[in-house]
């Protein structure tokens, strides 16, 4: 059940300090609802940084702050959670195919219904994040068919939804990220069986390589 | 202490205040003796009660108070501090003090949902401020994480570290970050204040990424370390 290949540690740190692109930290919070012990250590880094701004010198604040802020002060949250803090829920086994939710607030709940692009070799993808300085994508990989060999200008991080694939460095499964850095080469394939559902985060232009891959890059638009 | 001093010389300057001096900050709003003795109180924090426990008993109080009293204790050790952390992040005064107010106004609707068993109050505090800050001042959104969420996988039925309190998780987690090595206090510091990569914190102080990698990972295991957590596992990226 629990991932045994993370995103790089200082990833997740940069995560918890706010300082990560939108489409990498969409990537650590879907792992992060998939992997308990990430989940620990992106916590503690959050608590490093709460201790850090505790230690700031304070800054002076504009006369008349204070009673700015309670003059908006306006009904609190109907939402509390008394019941949670009574009695903390056992934990649930998760429902099986469900999207984590930072996904889901970007795509909706049935990765079915997205409008898939379809690529060459068995390859459907969707734009899910797509910035000047990293992108998500959501990709599908019909079973036993394998991603044309790439290589990365940057880092490319691969977290797998559902199913599975392969590509010379290891097999992944649910929750597992994998990780190509600088200069780095794979051929994921997907397991046989289902489909394979993971979410790529690029922060650099691919390079693709070998014969195939060039006949490809027209269309993969990586 | 942690020494932040190699951060931004310039604006120490204008907005550094010595050591835990409280700001000024004008109290018409509310009156009452009973006040400015708890405020007296929250002042003189001593080891045995520190400030930022108090902090955090305050704010579960206020979830289930709403007391405007405990509110402004609150907002007198947080806000001044908020703001810091936003113009270290580059944000002008302007800009920095009317998201340093709006991140308050944030606590009090939102303190309900705080919870003392996860958190301290600075480090939930610190995520409000984190996020509104990617929100306002980077305009991007911030995929979070939701520990109600059906399709989360949930933590093992023993935690190692039920045996530790939250409260003693923080302390202990403060204290270790007070105790680093002066080279990985720094890249801690600089990966919380400076909205880069880490690659641009390499460039920065002059030493390979690989450096900056590895001193952060130091640091963490240090802090694991304190927690009575081994080393991560993690695979090495290179």
């Amino acid at each position: 059940m629990s991932a045994t290949f993370h995103p790089p540690e200082e990833l997740l740190l940069a995560y918890a300090a706010g300082s990560l692109e939108e489409a990498s930290a969409l990537l650590v919070a879907c792992h992060l609802t998939l992997c308990p012990a990430c989940r620990r250590l992106a916590g503690q880094a959050e608590a490093v940084g709460g201790s850090l701004l505790e230690e700031l010198a304070p800054a002076s604040l504009s006369d008349g702050a204070l009673a700015a802020v309670l003059g908006r002060l306006g009904p609190v949250s109907a939402t509390a959670r008394p019941a949670v803090r009574q009695a903390p829920a056992r934990p649930q086994p998760p429902r099986p195919g469900l999207l984590p939710r930072p996904l889901r607030d970007y795509v909706g709940a049935d990765s079915a219904a997205l409008p898939w692009k379809r690529l060459p070799g068995g390859l459907e993808q969707v734009p899910v994040v797509t910035r000047t300085d990293a992108r998500a994508r959501l990709y599908r990989i019909a079973p036993g068919m394998g991603v044309p060999e790439h290589s990365h200008g940057g880092l490319e991080m691969t977290l797998v939804l559902a199913g599975g694939f392969s590509d010379g460095h290891g097999h992944y499964g649910p929750g597992d990220v994998a990780v190509m850095a600088d200069g780095g080469i794979h051929r994921p394939v997907a397991d046989a069986g289902d489909p394979c559902l993971c979410l790529a985060v690029t922060t650099a232009p691919l390079r693709l390589t070998g014969l195939i891959g060039r006949l490809f890059n027209p269309f993969l638009d990586l | 202490m942690l020494d932040f001093s190699f951060i931004s010389p310039d604006d120490r300057g204008r907005i550094a205040a010595p050591g835990h001096i409280r700001p000024r900050v004008v109290l018409t709003a509310v009156g009452g003796s009973d006040l400015a003795g708890r405020r007296q109180r929250v002042n003189s924090g001593t080891s045995a009660d520190p400030v930022p426990a108090q902090m955090t008993r305050l704010l579960a109080a206020l979830a289930e108070t709403h007391d405007q009293a405990d509110f402004i204790r609150l907002f007198e050790y947080y806000a001044p501090r908020i703001k810091t952390y936003l113009r270290r992040l580059g944000a002008d005064d302007a800009t920095a003090e009317e998201l340093a107010q709006e991140a308050m106004l944030t606590v009090w609707r939102k303190a309900g949902f705080f919870d003392p068993a996860k958190a301290s109050a600075g480090t939930w505090i610190f995520a409000i401020a984190r996020n509104l800050r990617i929100d306002r001042l980077r305009r991007e959104r911030r995929p979070e994480l939701d520990p109600d969420d059906p399709a989360l996988v949930p933590d093992p039925e023993t935690p190692p570290d039920d045996a530790l309190a939250a409260g003693q998780r923080e302390r202990t987690i403060r204290a270790a970050v007070a105790t680093l090595p002066p080279e990985q206090a720094e890249v801690i510091a600089l990966s919380f204040y400076e909205d880069t990569p880490h690659s641009e914190i390499s460039t920065r102080l002059g030493i390979p990424l690989g450096t900056v990698k590895s001193r952060l990972r130091l640091a963490m295991n240090r802090i694991r370390a304190a927690l009575g957590d081994g080393p991560t596992p993690m695979e090495d990226l290179r």
